[in-house]
């Protein structure tokens, strides 16, 4: 194997700090951290964050010499049988890519949160938990390492539980806050309890995997793919559907997405990191690593390409019509991870990674800065507060409530951000434009990269994503105009404040790499091809397989058929102008009519252009489809009341009361109540009175010989002496 | 010539008369004295056989048994003088608290 080898590269060998730096952050911060100021516990956290960030570097530049990867083992895990797996760390290019990116946007999130959670735990009332969020923060990042550095399932099985914990403890970070005290509780559990679900998928995929290969390190398994395929393929169809349904716990894609929007109960930079940038991604990234299962079963792969597809549709739609700032983009992410896992699912892996890189990036910088604008506004509301004439003014205004509170995050509160937090405008603009795919910001590249090989692989899938992005671009365009532009909408926005440096400096370096991040996978160059090339070998094969089934389906054979170095100009122009379309009419709705309605009283004024013109139907997109509704009525509703069936009837009176009361117990009783009176007193005692009574009887009649007569007892000596002497003198006689 | 036989005759006879005493009678004194009339039966009976076949053993054991006698006979009457002071009776039939 490629062991000897990396024996002989220092570099390769450094792979494991990528776990160790987060885990050594994590433990200052939590022996010490009490001891530390605030800086000094967010220092250490980014450090550590930095550190592994440098360590995958590190990895790359080794993998720019050896571009084939090595696998770095640390110790024996499990041997047992036939059964073998190490706890090695795999250093290939596309482990490598995840790493840069968990690493590289985890540490500016790490840099982001110092400034944010200085704010966040003041605001929210409790200082103390400073310490707690870095360590949890550390702790996502080592476990996230774990899972991309894993050389086998099961150690990628370990990882992604240990990002569902993290994203369980980060979700419910104010576990005593929310609707009704326990609103982020539920919220976590929610989570929780829909990822376990994806578990059990993947789960049972992974002992289909261990059943049909033998071993679950990733090596072995590849090589025995098209053995497996040609014996069984159906064993492989279900290892990659049941992979695919822990895919959709895990990157939120239907039917289990119903965790994504509700996880943005955690502070923002966890909205960020966890489920926007990183552990969503992972599931992209385990069908990425499976390529070789998946380009063996082209059905699973149709089935994970529409479930991406229709997700990306379904979301955005959803993403129109909600106004909290965190839950648009939360829908946006389950937009886009359904374009990435309808990539990766057609096969077209690259374009799926590429985008996974790119979103990590501008989604993150979205997410940043949707923090910042909810820091400023609870800044403008501070502020009104501790100003009697300004807090008249606001109770006199309109206003949107969170519980009893005002609103922060609600997007109808805001409105004219622009002038007051320039800065965290133009980083949003330059987010929202990437998200939306205009040229030449990262997104359109990832984007129109997978739109291009959607339209040679799955058309249906094709026209499901284009939709998608016509969606998207129409609610950014939203969201921009109803935070930034036109007047502020109520006092706090009024008073709006632009953020501190540290929350800042992050956003411009994201905003950056949102900017030149389309330079990774330029058409003609395709550098991120070439790279990831090494690994995700076979994925072309198993495209050019799937190319020719599809050519023949027609009319956009000849569209595919123009193809300019992976470019297609009219796949750019569809999408791109789209987009504009969808900008342009965004643009007429919420800067012309929403400012015209704005003049109407704040009862009688719609909350939005589009409830008058799409009437019911918004109404649908704003409570989002009433999945979670169906989902209680259909699944929790039935098993809330099975489990009380079950408690009450089954266990309570079936099983307590009737089976160990009345079974048990009673014919416990009836029989020792035999026992102890049939056998116990009848026989066993019987038999000693018995004896007694025997032995008393014989003795009543044997005391009858003794008369206490002298002159009997004389004759009885007589004749006894008598009948001696008689038998004596009888015997002599006979003898 | 009185042979051994009569002898042994009447050592039988007076042995029988002793113990048909010892057997019918209630007074525990004639018992004593009838089983003197055992004793000195047996007596007889070893004198005569002495003689008869010219050895002391006989004699000797005659010499015994009247020690044994004397002894018997004085702690007997011990006895009855001690029960008849409790029990102010010397019938042999009363003397039954041995009775089963």
């Amino acid at each position: 194997m490629l062991l000897s080898e990396a024996a002989n590269s220092p570099l390769a060998n450094l792979v494991p700090w990528v776990v160790f730096f987060p885990l050594i952050g994590l433990l200052i911060n939590m022996i010490f951290g009490g001891r530390l100021s605030e800086k000094a516990i967010g220092a250490i956290a980014s450090l550590a964050a930095g550190l592994a960030f440098v360590v995958s570097v590190l990895q790359a530049v080794y993998l720019f010499g050896h571009p084939e990867g090595t696998v770095v083992p640390l110790f024996t895990w499990i041997h047992i049988g036939d059964l073998q797996i190490d706890w090695a760390f795999r250093v290939d290019t596309l482990s490598t890519t995840m790493m840069l990116v968990v690493s590289g946007v985890g540490t500016l999130i790490h840099i982001y949160a110092i400034g944010y959670m200085h704010e966040d735990v003041r605001i929210q009332g409790d200082p103390s938990r400073f310490r707690r969020f870095f360590v949890f923060m550390n702790l996502f990042i080592l476990a996230m390492m774990i899972l991309v550095t894993g050389d086998s399932y099961l150690m990628l099985f370990v990882g992604w539980e240990g990002v569902g914990l993290c994203s369980f403890l980060l979700i419910g970070f104010w576990y005593d806050k929310g609707k009704d005290g326990i609103g982020n509780a539920i919220a976590a559990k929610k989570a929780f309890v829909t990822n376990r679900i994806g578990d059990f998928g993947f789960l049972i995929a992974m002992f289909l995997l261990f059943w049909a290969f033998g071993n679950l390190d990733f090596e072995t398994v590849f090589a025995r793919v098209p053995e497996v395929a040609a014996a069984s393929p159906a064993i492989l169809l279900a290892i990659t559907l049941f992979m695919l349904l822990g895919v959709a716990g895990k990157s939120a894609q239907i039917p289990l997405y119903v965790w994504l929007p509700d996880a943005m109960a955690g502070p923002t930079p966890v909205s960020a990191l966890i489920h926007a940038a990183t552990m969503v991604t992972a599931g992209v990234y385990l069908i990425a690593r499976s390529y070789p299962l998946y380009s063996a079963a082209p059905q699973a792969q149709e089935w994970v390409a529409l479930v991406g597809g229709v997700t990306a549709l379904f979301a955005a739609t959803i993403a129109v019509a909600q106004f909290d700032i965190k839950r648009v983009l939360a829908y946006s992410t389950i937009s886009q991870l359904g374009f990435m896992v309808a990539a990766v699912g057609m096969g077209a892996f690259v374009a799926g990674m590429f985008h996974l890189v790119t979103h990590a990036f501008f989604k993150a910088l979205l997410f940043l800065s949707a923090g910042s604008v909810i820091q400023g506004v609870e800044h403008g509301l501070h502020h009104v507060e501790h100003d009697i004439r300004l807090k008249k003014k606001l109770k006199n205004e309109g206003v949107y409530f969170s519980g009893h509170h005002y609103d922060p995050q609600d997007m109808r509160n805001m409105g004219g951000l622009r002038s007051r937090m320039k800065l965290t405008f133009v980083v949003y603009l330059i987010g929202a434009i990437a998200l939306m795919g205009l040229p030449p910001l990262a997104g359109f590249w990832s984007k129109d990269e997978i739109l291009l090989e959607a339209m040679k692989l799955n058309p249906t899938v094709y026209w499901l994503l284009t939709a998608a992005a016509f969606f998207t671009a129409f609610y950014m365009t939203r969201q921009v105009i109803l935070v930034f532009f036109g007047k502020p909408r109520t006092t706090p926005a009024e008073y709006a404040q632009e953020s501190p440096p540290i929350i800042t400096a992050p956003l411009v370096a994201l905003a950056a790499l949102s900017v030149l991040g389309g330079a990774l996978n330029l058409p003609y160059l395709h550098s991120f091809t070439t790279w990831l090339e090494h690994t995700i070998g076979g994925g072309h094969a198993a495209e050019a397989a799937v190319e020719t089934a599809h050519s023949t389906a027609g009319a956009e054979s000849w569209i595919s058929s123009i193809s300019w170095g992976g470019f297609n100009p009219i796949v750019a122009l569809i999408a791109t102008g789209l987009a504009l379309v969808a900008i342009a009419l965004g643009v007429s709705l919420y800067s012309r009519r929403y400012q015209d309605l704005q003049k109407l009283p704040f009862a009688r004024r719609p909350d939005d252009p589009l409830r008058p013109i799409l009437g019911p139907v918004f109404t649908l997109l704003h409570e989002k489809y009433k999945v979670d509704e169906m989902y209680a009525m259909i699944l929790l509703d039935p098993y809330v009341r099975l489990s009380g069936w079950l408690a009450e009837v089954l266990d309570w009176r079936f099983w307590h009361d009737w089976f160990h009361d009345v079974v048990l117990a009673g014919s416990y009783n009836a029989l020792s109540r035999v026992v102890s009176i049939r056998i116990d007193l009848g026989v066993i005692d019987g038999f000693a009175n018995g004896l007694a009574s025997g032995a008393q009887a014989l003795a009543a009649s044997l005391r009858k010989m003794q008369t206490g007569l002298v002159r009997n007892y004389a004759l009885s000596v007589f004749l006894g002496i008598v009948l001696i002497l008689g038998y004596l003198v009888l015997s002599v006689f006979v003898s | 010539m009185i042979t051994i036989n009569y002898f042994l005759a009447l050592s039988a006879i007076l042995f029988s008369i002793g113990a048909l005493g010892v057997l019918i009678r209630r007074n525990p004194i004639v018992i004593f004295m009838s089983v003197e009339l055992m004793l000195n039966s047996a007596n007889l009976a070893f004198v005569a056989f002495a003689r008869a076949f010219s050895q002391a053993g006989g004699q000797i054991f005659v010499f015994f048994i009247m020690t044994v006698a004397a002894a018997e006979v004085a702690i007997g009457l011990a006895l009855i003088v001690i029960i008849f002071r409790t029990k102010h009776s010397i019938d042999i039939d009363q003397m039954n608290t041995l009775k089963g």
